[in-house]
């Protein structure tokens, strides 16, 4: 019963803060939005035992990628206003698109197909089951190379950030490496040639 | 053995390349030294190998050198068939050779292109030696094209003349057509025989009589008329036959020497040559023949006519060339192969004098060639004299001069040959043709003669003081050449009548009016008389007469028949406007229809509708698919979830 | 006892709704991006009902590497994002059409 009453809930505020997120003003509202989200998939997720996963998306997502969407909604100057535009005249194509993709998704997903008859619910585990240690099990051994693959494109997902968003701004001093390897001898040193002068008239 | 005919054909070659690619280096003496030096070398080896033949009655050789490859079982290859025919032939081509590179020492003394001359006149030995050598048709082919190509190189040798660069190209024009077909006719012998080697081919001809082949569809020709047609047309190019003639009167524009070597002695008669050689097709095809025998009376006829009016002391001498093959081609379609080797041989000698001789008056007249300003160069040359008789005299068949000789043998066997069963109207035309055709021959050789050697002097006063005699390297041919001019004549009995050509040339009993000619032979006095008797002689002694009343006693006579016949002085003037019909006609109608096929075919049609057409469509559509990609991020978007919707809808909708 | 209908129909709700965010919110790519975040979202709550009640985990290591792409594609498309901003000073999609044929 219990289980009953947290889903509706967590999947009402979820579906709520999703209309939220595609309606607000104001893009901070809409990422605020987006966070209650996450927090209510998440509570979504541990009653399906997916603990760990829960647990990732609210500190990776929350944690890191909200907070990124902050950050750049706030360093950004954003003419909302602009951005709004057209946003009434577009509502409602937008909505009928959206009620005829759900009304026909859910026609295939619907209780008739997924309902309890054909999918029992799974017996739940036992208390000390670890959801994290299954995963760790299988993401190091079956799943070695896609995991090392993962590992990969956040690496390059870091260096291209980066890359992206370096610059050199005029005036300030950097260190020019490829000159200071490609620099000669000669260029350094200027051998002077002159007459040897004489003590007489210094001393 | 094999060595001994790899030298007589390479050591030309040796020459050629010498002084072709090194003839700055080695100067210009030293070039017509290695030249000579290897055609002589030649000229021996073919006197040696005569002598094999003659004295030690050396059996035919027919060996391959080399393969030079094997394509689905047919093989390609370099081999010598040497028997009696070819013998006669290295005899003739390394002799005149030799001759007229002797000559050209002093024709092009003065030429800047010297060293280039000889190393072409050496390379085009070494072409005609491995063409009259070859024992299979690919060889044949090889040096066929080889002489054609130095014949080309040779008539615009000068080639900073525009009338020497319009020959060469009309000459090989010309050729082509002729190759085209001989190229077809060695085709259908290796389609039929599935053999390249004379031998292997001649072997199976006797078997191919039955089969037929439809070129049109419902009609049936016989494959070995075909064939024989086909390779004769190739010999109606080379050796300038009508229509394929146009090109020998222009290739007057090169050099003397190449005249007399390759537009009178040798190259012309590669046709010739190659139709006795393929004796063994031609027996089986009396069509064939008929058609040869045909075109040779025409050409003996009417390229005779054209000699009487020319005034270029060159082309007189070309028209009768033309007209002398014309009696070797009437000897083939007649059947008597070897009156038209021994006509060859004879007219080798007798022509390559003619030609030399009037080489030497143009060296006197200081390159003047117009007839009508010489006159009286009698008492000024008189050793071009005497030899210039020699050789008019053999050409008009007058008896004891080689000329004669087979001349008339030609005429009594076409005689012969139209009391035949095959015999037809054109064997009678034919006959008639060659008898008028002797005093034609007269007519014009003496007008010649008679202009150039008597009369009044009409040359101007300065080349009149410079006129004297050539120096020994232009005599000296001249002399060699004229005793081969009268002796070689009395060779006959052995050569025609006897059995010296053996397996080289094959008669079928029903056509061989040589042997039944044979019969008849008793000597070479007898021959004479026998000759004097008939109605030849007199016709060249009527034309010989005739040249000498109306140019020399009444000269009158030829201006007031110029007038009075000036429709016929027309035609002839303008070579019975075949010049016209090819150059306004076909070619002229060529370059219509290309142009026609380039501004409607190629530029409106090919560029036009397919390259551009294609290119303004794909702009077009662009054009059109360009207007959907906005740009805008989101009507991107738009199209991939309407698209999502899309297949949404067909799967719940259609499954 | 939920079945398992429920949590699909939930997920179909949230894709639908990012779906109309899309539309409606077309030229603001930051709310764009956060509807593409909804999107993998419901995608990924699909993928965790399924491996629960089909009692497998490997539908779990797939949403494990979904957060992980997701992730890095968040962090790119906000670099992107930023240097836009600074190019043009603005984050309107109609201003972002240089690629128009």
């Amino acid at each position: 019963m219990i289980e009953q009453i947290s889903f509706y809930v967590f999947a009402g505020l979820l579906i709520f803060a999703a209309s939220m997120v595609i309606t607000m003003r104001n893009p901070v509202h809409s990422a605020l939005f987006l966070v209650m989200a996450f927090f209510n998939a998440a509570a979504l997720w541990l009653l399906l035992e997916a603990e760990f996963l829960a647990i990732t998306l609210v500190l990776v997502y929350v944690g890191a990628v909200m907070v990124l969407f902050l950050f750049v909604i706030m360093m950004l100057d954003i003419d909302v206003a602009r951005l709004r535009d057209g946003f009434a005249r577009y509502l409602p194509i937008a909505a009928v698109v959206a009620v005829i993709m759900a009304i026909e998704m859910i026609l295939v997903v619907g209780p008739e197909h997924f309902g309890l008859a054909q999918f029992a619910e799974p017996a739940r585990h036992a208390s000390d089951y670890s959801n994290t240690k299954e995963l760790g099990n299988l993401l190091y051994t079956v799943y070695l190379y896609p995991f090392e693959i993962a590992a990969a494109i956040l690496l390059v997902a870091i260096v291209a950030a980066i890359a992206l968003t370096m610059r050199r701004r005029d005036g300030t001093r950097h260190q020019k490496i490829e000159e200071q390897i490609a620099v000669k001898a000669p260029d350094r040193v200027r051998v002077v040639k002159m007459a040897s002068e004489s003590n007489e008239a210094g001393e | 053995m094999q060595n001994l005919f790899l030298t007589i054909a390479l050591a030309p070659l040796v020459g050629s390349i010498l002084a072709g690619l090194f003839g700055k280096q080695i100067g210009r003496t030293a070039s017509h030294w290695v030249t000579i030096s290897g055609v002589a070398v030649s000229c021996a080896l073919s006197f040696y190998v005569m002598k094999l033949f003659l004295i030690d009655g050396m059996a035919s050789y027919n060996e391959s050198v080399y393969t030079w490859l094997v394509s689905d079982g047919i093989k390609f290859e370099v081999g010598f068939l040497v028997d009696k025919l070819t013998a006669i032939m290295l005899v003739v081509v390394t002799f005149v050779s030799l001759m007229v590179h002797i000559y050209t020492i002093g024709y092009m003394k003065d030429d800047p292109g010297y060293q280039r001359f000889f190393s072409y006149i050496a390379l085009f030995t070494f072409s005609m030696l491995m063409l009259v050598m070859a024992n299979n048709f690919m060889q044949l082919f090889f040096g066929w094209e080889a002489v054609g190509l130095v014949s080309y190189l040779l008539i615009g040798f000068w080639y900073t003349r525009d009338t020497a660069i319009f020959a060469n190209l009309k000459a090989f024009l010309v050729n082509r057509v002729g190759d085209f077909g001989f190229l077809l006719g060695i085709a259908a012998v290796l389609m039929y025989t599935g053999s390249l080697d004379y031998a292997t081919v001649f072997a199976k001809i006797p078997g191919l009589t039955e089969t037929t082949m439809q070129i049109f569809p419902g009609v049936d020709w016989s494959v070995i008329t075909v064939m024989g047609i086909l390779l004769f047309v190739g010999a109606m190019g080379k050796s300038a036959q009508v229509p394929l003639h146009v090109w020998l009167p222009d290739s007057m524009e090169g050099p003397t020497p190449i005249s007399a070597l390759i537009h009178a002695a040798t190259m012309v008669t590669a046709g010739i040559f190659m139709v006795a050689r393929m004796s063994p097709i031609y027996e089986f095809t009396t069509t064939a023949l008929t058609f040869i025998l045909f075109i040779g009376a025409v050409t003996a006829l009417f390229m005779g006519f054209l000699g009487l009016i020319q005034n270029d002391i060159k082309r007189v001498v070309a028209y009768s060339t033309l007209s002398q093959l014309g009696y070797m081609t009437v000897a083939l379609g007649a059947s008597a192969y070897s009156a038209a080797i021994f006509h060859l041989m004879t007219h080798a000698f007798f022509k390559a004098l003619l030609f030399l001789g009037a080489g030497a008056v143009i060296i006197a007249m200081h390159h003047e060639q117009d007839m009508r300003k010489m006159g009286g160069l009698r008492k000024y040359m008189p050793i071009t004299y005497i030899t210039s008789l020699i050789g008019s005299l053999a050409l008009i068949g007058f008896p004891g001069f080689a000329g004669f000789f087979s001349k008339d043998t030609i005429i009594e066997a076409v005689h012969l040959s139209t009391t035949l069963d095959h015999a037809t109207w054109v064997h009678t035309f034919a006959y008639y043709a060659i008898l008028a055709g002797v005093f034609i021959t007269a007519l014009y050789s003496f007008r010649m003669f008679f202009l150039v050697f008597h009369g009044k002097e009409r040359m101007d006063d300065h080349t009149r003081e410079h006129l004297h005699e050539c120096s020994a390297v232009v005599t000296v041919p001249l002399i060699l050449l004229a005793i081969p001019s009268v002796v070689a004549g009395y060779f006959l009995g052995d050569v025609v009548f006897g059995d010296y050509f053996g397996d080289a040339i094959m008669f079928s009993e029903s056509k061989n009016v040589i042997g039944m000619l044979g019969e008849d032979y008793h000597g070479i006095v007898g021959f004479i008389q026998h000759g004097i008797m008939g109605p030849a002689f007199w016709l060249a002694l009527a034309g010989l007469f005739t040249a000498w009343f109306i140019y020399m006693k009444r000269p009158d006579i030829a201006d007031t028949a110029k007038q009075k016949l000036g429709f016929l002085h027309k035609l002839l003037d303008n070579k019975y406007y075949m010049d016209d019909l090819y150059i306004k006609g076909f070619a002229a109608g060529g370059r219509l229809l290309g142009k026609g096929l380039w501004k409607q075919g190629d530029v409106n049609v090919i560029d036009g509708l397919m390259v551009n057409g294609s290119a303004a469509v794909i702009n077009w559509f662009a054009g059109v698919a360009r207007v959907v990609q906005t740009g805008h991020l989101y009507h991107y978007a738009f199209a991939m979830i309407l698209g999502l919707l899309g297949l949404l809808s067909w799967f719940i909708l259609g499954a | 006892m939920i079945p398992l209908s429920n949590y699909l129909i939930v997920a179909a709700i949230l894709f639908s709704l990012s779906i109309a965010g899309i539309f409606i919110n077309r030229k603001n790519i930051i709310i764009l991006l956060m509807s593409i975040e909804l999107m993998l979202l419901a995608v990924n709550l699909n993928f965790i009902a399924f491996s629960h009640y089909l009692g497998d985990s490997a539908g779990q290591v797939f949403v494990f590497f979904i957060l992980t792409v997701a992730a890095a594609e968040a962090a790119i498309g906000l670099a992107i994002l930023i240097v836009l901003f600074r190019k043009r000073h603005s984050i309107n999609v109609d201003d972002v059409s240089d690629m128009k044929g």
